[in-house]
């Protein structure tokens, strides 16, 4: 309990510490809202009107402020840029994103689990010779290259899917999901590179240990020991950096959705970024913030889950 | 794992084999439109604000798409006339300060009502801010009062004579008392169905409209910003047709119709006139000399696009002035001469910084090859500063901070005034810091006349002088491809920045 409520207290001191920091980096950048918006009709007496009109002639500390009362309090204020509800912005983008990052999260997990433990099986054997010369290449491709690759090959070639047919779940669910295949897999591929070879030199350490050699000699069979024994213990650090590549894998979307042309929460931040739209960009801040910390989190739930040795606390 | 990675790079070199040959247009004429169609249309912005008609006039790619919903009592055609829409005809009286509209017979909003004289002179009001004192549309400030004496009349009065205030009539038509926040409703070809922000904005055709009918039943802009993504795009077929491509984009595709027209905007280097090193009228016509126009549009854009020499593009007609194009024949000997005697030489070049918005592909080629070609003189070291489109409108459009920077400007609506204005002294959005009495008694000697021939004339002048005092190193109007599936026709440009949908349809 005890260690659930620090936790917890970490989560929104973190999230408080964010959201502070983007809203005081639109500080030091050029440009605010009323530039884009008035654009070539600026003249300096509209853009003090309407400053002042938006509130952003006052004190950055109390527009913080005003920002985060309203946030706490469920209002999550208007975007400056569409001129309608943040919420109303966001409608639909965090499903996007959401599918399209749990999709590539469990696509690592379902090709690096069993191909790590495969390789770490049948270590120096012709699969895991091929495999750990072209790791670093996959481990190296950006995903955004990929997509690019993905689409020509898979997309224009073989036409396994229609580049730039986004199809929205409103419309169709399985279709929403068949166009997410693909970005998903290019997202992917890099960690579950990195995930498989940690796994299979975690497994390959623990197959050095005693307890191993203990095991063998009581008879038990080379898998037996790697089933029972060794992947218990070589679990461990994976199942942490598999946890944060969650986090990484939302972060790493941003890019993959603009070569996908998928309406995700990713490609509205860029835009926002770009449109000096605070409220909305606050919104995706936190909520990525969220996701990164919260994986944390379960993280060493999930670890102290698997092994018992470990106290929190 | 080994074959198929040779898979892949099979699959890649395989379409490398394809993408090579350039794209041709392939127009098959004469077919059935298909009532029923459904055109996607690729655009590379989203729309800004709340598609608000009176405010949201500012960015270009809002305006192009608004076009399809809203009309004002008169509307641009693609000759570059003004034709009556809302209105059935108009009368200006002789000191051109009083403008008179007929109301047109059964013309319908989108929401079935049938527009009255009240619904305009609300719009009206509300557009020049007549009750708030804050006018939304610049172009409208000069409306003192806007009446309707009986129920098919509008009058509108203006503080100062002004003989184009006609194309200012374009602002949209809403119903009275209605907020676009709250509604988008139009009288338009198509009527708006719905947005989703990022993703898309849906338009359906609107069947009480008063004239010819839209060809398709509905056209959906689909928003693509990444240039890649949209070639791709048009290649798998995912969406129908796009505006607004390169050169380098249209190179990537084939099989699909290629339209090329113009981008309608003066493409140029400007530069600060009110600050150094280009407060020097020597320093500015050097420049004109050493850059070869030809030679830049063969570098940057394959050989597309419209030399010019003046804030004027062809598509203005009457107000071109062709013989302004060629005033400063590119003459290196002369460019160096001009810079010695401003005091540069080549272990003294002139240096500077021409700022380029990223975003804007086009412009940024034509700065890499206007730097090379100043290269050329030896004596000027240019270099190239790429920024965000929001840190461009605030340190140089409006901050006035910056040497040079490669932009265009386009005209949103039909006048000479919307590409003249901004260099007359007092004007806000005079950015460039011009300066010139002369030019500033020709531009009030234009808008001031009512006679067709000497504003013309006066306009020609404004022109003239800016190309004389070289006020900005002029380059091109950009070639604007349009490309659409084989099946797509009926496309038609327009000298202004807009995408007129309700010709477009499918073959059936």
């Amino acid at each position: 309990m005890q260690y659930v409520l620090k936790k917890t207290g970490v989560l929104v001191v973190t999230l408080l510490l964010i959201s502070l920091l983007a809203f005081l980096a639109f500080q030091i950048i050029p440009a605010d809202p009323v530039t884009k918006l008035l654009g070539t009709d600026y003249t300096p007496e509209r853009a003090e009107a309407l400053r002042h009109e938006m509130g952003l002639d006052r004190n950055v500390f109390v527009r913080y402020f005003d920002w985060l009362t309203g946030f706490v309090t469920g209002d999550m204020g208007d975007s400056y840029s569409y001129g309608m509800g943040v919420e109303k912005v966001l409608e639909g983008k965090g499903a996007v994103t959401a599918g399209l990052s749990l999709m590539a999260w469990l696509m690592v997990i379902a090709i690096s689990v069993p191909l790590g433990i495969t390789l770490a099986r049948f270590q120096g054997g012709r699969l895991d010779r091929v495999f750990v010369a072209m790791n670093q290449v996959f481990m190296a491709i950006p995903p955004f290259f990929l997509g690019i690759l993905f689409t020509y090959v898979f997309g224009l070639v073989l036409k396994l899917f229609v580049p730039g047919g986004f199809i929205s779940p409103r419309e169709s669910f399985w279709g929403f999901l068949g166009y997410l295949f693909f970005p998903a897999l290019a997202i992917a591929i890099p960690k579950a590179a990195m995930v498989t070879k940690l796994l299979r030199s975690s497994i390959l350490n623990q197959m050095q240990m005693d307890y191993v050699r203990t095991a063998y000699s009581r008879g038990n069979s080379r898998w037996g020991v790697l089933r029972f024994h060794v992947l218990r213990n070589a679990i461990l650090p994976v199942v942490t950096f598999v946890a944060m590549t969650l986090a990484d894998i939302v972060a790493g979307s941003i890019i993959v959705e603009q070569v996908f042309a998928l309406p995700g929460l990713g490609r509205l931040l860029l835009a926002s970024i770009g449109n000096r739209d605070y409220p909305v960009v606050q919104c995706i801040v936190v909520i990525i913030a969220f996701i990164v910390v919260f994986m944390n989190y379960l993280a060493d739930v999930l670890t102290q889950y698997i092994d018992p040795r470990v106290r929190l606390g | 794992m080994k074959d198929r990675i040779l898979a892949l790079a099979t699959a890649v070199f395989m379409t490398a084999a394809l993408l090579v040959g350039g794209g041709q247009s392939a127009f098959a004429a004469g077919s059935p439109a298909d009532v029923n169609g459904s055109i996607t249309v690729g655009i590379a912005s989203d729309l800004d604000s709340s598609l608000d008609p009176h405010v949201s006039s500012s960015l270009a790619g809002t305006r192009e798409v608004l076009f399809n919903i809203y009309e004002g009592l008169v509307k641009p055609d693609t000759q570059g006339n003004l034709v009556p829409a809302v209105a059935e005809s108009y009368a200006v009286n002789d000191t051109a300060d009083e403008y008179t509209f007929t109301l047109r017979e059964g013309v319908r909003f989108h929401n079935g009502n049938e527009v009255t004289v009240g619904d305009v002179v609300y719009s009206l009001t509300r557009a020049a801010g007549l009750e708030t004192g804050e006018p939304l549309m610049a172009t409208l400030a000069g409306i003192s009062a806007v009446e309707a004496p009986d129920d098919r009349t509008v009058v509108v009065t203006l503080s100062a004579p002004d003989a184009e205030f006609i194309a200012y009539m374009t602002a949209a038509v809403i119903p009275e008392g209605s907020d676009p926040a709250d509604g988008i409703i139009g009288t338009g070809p198509f009527k708006y169905v719905s947005r989703s922000v990022q993703e898309n904005i849906v338009l359906e055709r609107f069947d009480d409209y008063w004239g010819e009918p839209a060809k398709s039943a509905r056209v959906t802009f689909k928003v693509i910003e990444d240039g890649q993504t949209m070639v791709m795009s048009l290649r798998s077929g995912a969406i129908d047709m796009a505006a607004h491509l390169e050169a380098s984009q249209v190179a990537e595709l084939s099989g699909l119709s290629v339209l090329e027209g113009s981008m309608n905007l003066v493409q140029a280097l400007y530069l600060n006139n009110a600050r150094a090193p280009f407060d020097d009228i020597r320093v500015r016509q050097a420049l004109c000399y050493a850059v070869d126009k030809q030679m830049v549009i063969d570098l940057a854009g394959d050989g597309h696009g419209t030399a010019l020499g003046s804030s004027m593009y062809p598509a203005f007609g009457k107000y071109f002035d062709d013989a302004l194009t060629d005033y400063y024949e590119f003459n290196i000997a002369r460019a160096q001469e001009l810079l010695t005697e401003a005091g540069y030489s080549a272990a003294k070049p002139l240096e500077f910084t021409i700022d380029v918005v990223a975003a804007y592909t086009p412009h940024v080629n034509t700065a890499q090859a206007v730097v090379e070609l100043l290269r050329q003189t030896g004596m000027v070291n240019a270099k190239i500063e790429q920024m965000e489109n929001s840190a461009w409108y605030s340190d140089v459009y409006q901050g006035r901070d910056f040497e040079a920077t490669l932009h265009g400007m386009d005209a949103s609506t039909l006048t000479a005034s919307a590409l003249l204005a901004r260099f007359e002294s007092s004007n806000a959005k005079n950015f460039i810091g011009f300066d010139n009495a002369d030019y500033d008694a020709a531009y009030a000697a234009a808008l001031a006349t009512t006679d067709d021939a000497e504003q013309t004339a006066k306009f020609k002048e404004c022109e003239t002088i800016l190309t004389e005092s070289a006020a900005n190193v002029y380059i091109q109007d950009l070639a604007d491809f349009v490309v659409t599936q084989p099946n797509v026709q009926g496309y038609q440009f327009y000298p202004l920045y807009v995408m007129d949908m309700s010709t477009v349809y499918k073959t059936a």
